[in-house]
């Protein structure tokens, strides 16, 4: 997958601030990034606890040393077709506001060190789902690397089936 | 007895504490005179002393913190500057307070007489009486020079100073504290306490005084109270239950492993496990207990000072002090019992002359119980006092516009109850700076639901009301029913639970009908709405050869919850979910399972409310009474084969009676019930139809409860149960009848039950 053009977005006030080390993965071919500070471990597959009714991205629980985490399929996140049958995806998990999550990705990367490559604006043309998530790319020598924004990744808007409960 | 020993050492405790806290409040004071804030914070040490003592009734010992408190609030007023003599005296008074508690602790009380209170009291007065005294105070402390030269600093006292520096005590100006207390005896009492308290305090310094050689044998036998506990950060507790509820599901799996294991010594290791597990588990969950005695002890203050605001007299009983609750409840639980003692003393119990009218003691009774009941604790609050009549409530509901009158006439007499936890309702006629300004039973109502309890209340005109608390004695660890469910598991709370039932074949196709699409379960003569948990899950309606119904109940709402499989009732720990799935109703919570996944806890109540089911009882103001009254409607064949429909709600009960049991009292049938005599009235010719022919041996009623009455309306059979919003034409309105309308592709009377049952109420009231 190449992106052809480069064009600045118009809202741009996403960043991701200094980006230093990342932690990359792979999600349906295309090479995403995190920040290190971000990441509190990467696990292999964990069995999963699915939840009816819950937002389509909840793709299920998992059991993290006692603690519950919530495990959110990027895929999904990301609009992206789904896993092929049979693949197992691994975990990222990330802390955000309090909170742990786990992030579910094909493949995990090597940690790398991006302070030598500047930070650019998502490419507008890229799908609304992507760019929901990704807060910019840093265009290295071999691929390009989409930069995660964690708080944003991890946002999923609960379907309203409450019925009146506040 | 025991109940005022726990409150006697945890006051010790506290006072211990605030008391070193205050020793170095003191020191600090010296340095920088003028800082309001110690002096405030000291102050309020020697003021909660205070209280506390005089509410046990350490006569002493309030009598030396009153001084002490009068002469730190001058100096926080700043009507007095602070001088080391001042801090010296009240240096004494610490350690005479200190002694007088080591007396307390080790059960002489305050009246010990190894302890000087009095001279300390008249050498706090002396500091107070003004400046022209405190220089036999400084004597008090030596005649220091030093003592003097802060004496300057004050301001005019040259003439006592005179007397200081001659080493004589030259009390001039009389006061009365000074002639009481000769300056001799002043010296000595801001010392003598000190070696008493100093010996209590310190078990190594052995050299008691002859005084109080009891007292410091007793140190020796055990522990003090201060040094037999430790207070200990509530987060580190939190973390501590955590890490062993982690323990527990580990020991879990551990032993589902070592079961089959030929390994003995594994199996013995893993048996030690299990045991050592369990009584850690019990062992922390204790130290988050705690006795309800503690927001109790502040009770009887309280009702006597609002007894005594509003012309009230008051018997306050407790019962249960020692059921204990975690803390963390009992912390939340503080506010609303507050507040509905309060509420008892002002809504509930009369003034004393109302009393003596209705012929009831002119003392009001009011009861405070808590028990443990089914894994909740239970507090009740009971008075003696005029009750809560529904039709007072109903009227100024509507009044407020909390409810319209339709609404109202459409409500049972429980529901109207049930008006006052609505947001700004209140009751009082008069707005009372006690209670009264609206802003309250919804509150209490709130926050009870926020730690996962229920308020609900009951009461008898003129005799009384009950409130009673329903709160889950913990919320990290609670039994709960697991089961089965498209290859996944949930728990479902035991709170929640009511029973079991399962039916095959035979039983199944007499007992569950489907009505409109909606299973209904007949279950002992009652209806029971039936949900398919699959269903509730988003899945598809399995149709099994057998159902397997876990009957539960979440507020007033009970119905059953079809499941595949019933596994096994366990204590799981409740752990939080995430916040993607904090807003689904249908889960309250997650927990880990022995085998280390995870399995989802249902919320029966928000089941019930996404199936709306006992909608009518849900406690949201979204949910308007009326709209969801006019869903659901029992309809009845009357008069052969004619239609009619009654809201849902009026009805009570549905009953059959054996024509034998039918008597006539006047000119009304009536029949025996529940200690009762029920009126009956026949549905028919009340709505202007012929009565069928009589059924051969049996009678169906309908019983319709309005308040204190109760109506049997007779009717041929119960057809159906419907939830459809129908809408009465003017056609067929009639006296007794608000229209008809079409309910299930047939016309059907919609019955004005009110304008029916009115003559017969009438009669009996």
């Amino acid at each position: 997958m190449t992106v052809t053009t480069l064009t600045p977005t118009s809202g741009g006030t996403r960043t991701t601030g200094a980006t230093g080390q990342m932690c990359t993965f792979w999600v349906d071919g295309l090479y995403f990034g995190l920040q290190v500070e971000h990441v509190q471990e990467v696990l292999r597959y964990q069995q999963l606890t699915v939840v009816p009714c819950a937002p389509d991205a909840v793709h299920g629980l998992i059991n993290l040393r006692g603690q519950i985490v919530t495990a959110l399929d990027l895929r999904c996140r990301l609009g992206l077709p789904p896993r092929p049958e049979g693949e197992l995806p691994m975990n990222v998990i990330v802390r955000s506001r309090g909170e742990v999550v786990s992030l579910l990705v094909d493949d995990i990367g090597d940690v790398i060190d991006t302070t030598e490559v500047s930070l650019q604006p998502t490419p507008a043309n890229l799908p609304p789902t992507v760019q929901d998530v990704v807060g910019g790319v840093l265009p290295l020598p071999g691929s390009i690397l989409l930069v995660v924004d964690a708080e944003r990744a991890v946002d999923v808007s609960t379907p309203d089936t409450t019925g009146g409960t506040p | 007895m025991d109940d005022d020993a726990e409150i006697v050492a945890e006051f010790l405790v506290e006072s211990h504490e605030n008391l070193d806290q205050l020793d170095r409040d003191l020191v600090e004071l010296e340095r920088t005179p003028d800082s309001r804030e110690l002096l405030s914070s000291i102050f309020r040490t020697i003021h909660t002393i205070k209280g506390t003592s005089g509410f046990l009734a350490f006569n002493r010992l309030e009598a030396l913190t009153h001084v002490g408190e009068n002469l730190l609030s001058r100096l926080r007023d700043g009507k007095m500057v602070m001088t080391t003599h001042t801090a010296g005296a009240l240096l004494t008074m610490v350690d005479t307070v200190r002694a007088l508690l080591e007396a307390i602790e080790h059960g002489a009380g305050d009246a010990d007489p190894g302890v000087d209170v009095e001279s300390v009291v008249s050498l706090l007065e002396r500091v107070l009486a003004g400046d022209v005294e405190e220089p036999a105070a400084a004597a008090a402390e030596g005649g220091e020079q030093a003592t003097v030269s802060e004496l300057e600093s004050v301001q005019d006292a040259p003439p006592a100073q005179a007397a200081v520096e001659g080493g004589e005590q030259a009390t001039v100006t009389a006061t009365d504290s000074v002639e009481d207390a000769p300056p001799a005896a002043a010296a000595a009492p801001a010392h003598e306490p000190d070696p008493v308290a100093e010996e209590l305090l310190d078990p190594v310094l052995d050299q008691a005084p002859e005084d109080v050689p009891a007292a410091a044998e007793v140190e020796e036998g055990r522990r003090g109270v201060v040094d037999s506990s430790v207070r200990v950060d509530v987060d580190l507790l939190d973390g501590l239950v955590q890490l062993v509820g982690e323990l527990v599901l580990t020991r879990n799996q551990i032993l589902q492993r070592t079961e089959a294991a030929d390994d003995v010594e594994l199996v013995r290791a893993s048996q030690r496990l299990d045991l050592v597990a369990s009584e850690l588990q019990e062992s922390v969950m204790r130290t988050r207990m705690q006795p309800i005695g503690q927001v109790w002890s502040k009770m009887p203050r309280i009702v006597r000072d609002l007894a005594h605001q509003l012309g009230r007299e008051v018997d306050l009983e407790m019962d249960g002090h020692d059921t204990e609750l975690d803390r963390s409840l009992l912390e939340a639980l503080k506010g609303p019992l507050t507040h509905l003692v309060r509420n008892s003393l002002d809504h509930g119990i009369e003034p004393p002359p109302a009393r003596a009218a209705a012929g009831k003691p002119t003392a009001g009774r009011l009861l405070l119980r808590a028990y443990h009941e089914s894994g909740q604790v239970v507090v009740e609050i009971t008075d003696d006092g005029k009750g809560i009549d529904p039709r007072h409530i109903g009227d100024v509901a509507v009044r407020r516009g909390v409810v319209t009158r339709e609404q109202l006439a459409r409500m049972e007499p429980r529901d109207v109850l049930d008006l006052i936890f609505r947001p700004g309702f209140s009751t009082a006629e008069q707005v009372t700076n006690v209670s009264g300004r609206g802003v309250g039973m919804d509150v209490v109502r709130t926050s009870i639901e926020r730690i996962g309890g229920s308020v609900d209340l009951t009461s008898t005109v003129g005799c009384g009301t009950t409130m009673r608390i329903r709160i889950p004695l913990t919320l990290a660890i609670i039994p709960a029913l697991v089961v089965g469910q498209q290859g996944e598991r949930y728990a479902i709370p035991q709170a929640n639970l009511v029973e079991l039932v399962r039916l095959e074949g035979q039983d199944l196709r007499e007992n569950v009908e489907t009505l409109a699409g909606a299973p209904v379960l007949r279950l002992r003569g009652r209806l029971l709405p039936l949900v398919s948990l699959s269903e509730a899950l988003g899945g598809e309606k399995a149709d099994p050869d057998g159902l397997t119904i876990v009957v539960v109940q979440a507020d007033e709402t009970r119905f059953g919850l079809c499941v595949e499989e019933v596994h096994d009732t366990q204590e799981i720990v409740v752990k939080p979910i995430g916040r993607q799935l904090k807003s689904l109703p249908t889960y309250a919570g997650a927990t880990i399972m022995g085998d280390g996944r995870v399995a989802l806890i249902l919320d029966v109540g928000g089941i019930a409310r996404t199936r709306a089911i006992g909608a009518a009882h849900a406690t949201e103001p979204e949910v308007q009474v009326g709209t969801v009254d006019s869903r659901a409607l029992l309809v009845l064949e009357v008069s052969q084969g004619r239609r009619a429909a009654l809201p849902l709600t009026a009805v009570s009960r549905l009953e059959e009676f054996e024509l034998g049991r039918v008597e006539r009292s006047g000119g009304v049938e009536v029949v025996q019930y529940r200690d009762g005599i029920l009126p009956l009235l026949r549905l028919a010719p009340a709505i202007g139809l012929a009565e069928s022919p009589p059924a051969e041996d049996q009678i169906s009623v309908v019983v319709h409860e309005d308040g204190q009455h109760r109506v049997g309306i007779v009717i041929d059979r119960v057809l159906d149960v419907v939830e459809e919003h129908v809408v009465p034409t003017e056609v067929g309105r009639r006296n007794g009848v608000l229209g008809s309308a079409v309910v299930q592709d047939k016309v059907t009377d919609l019955v004005d039950l009110d304008a029916v049952v009115r003559p017969l109420l009438a009669g009996a009231r």
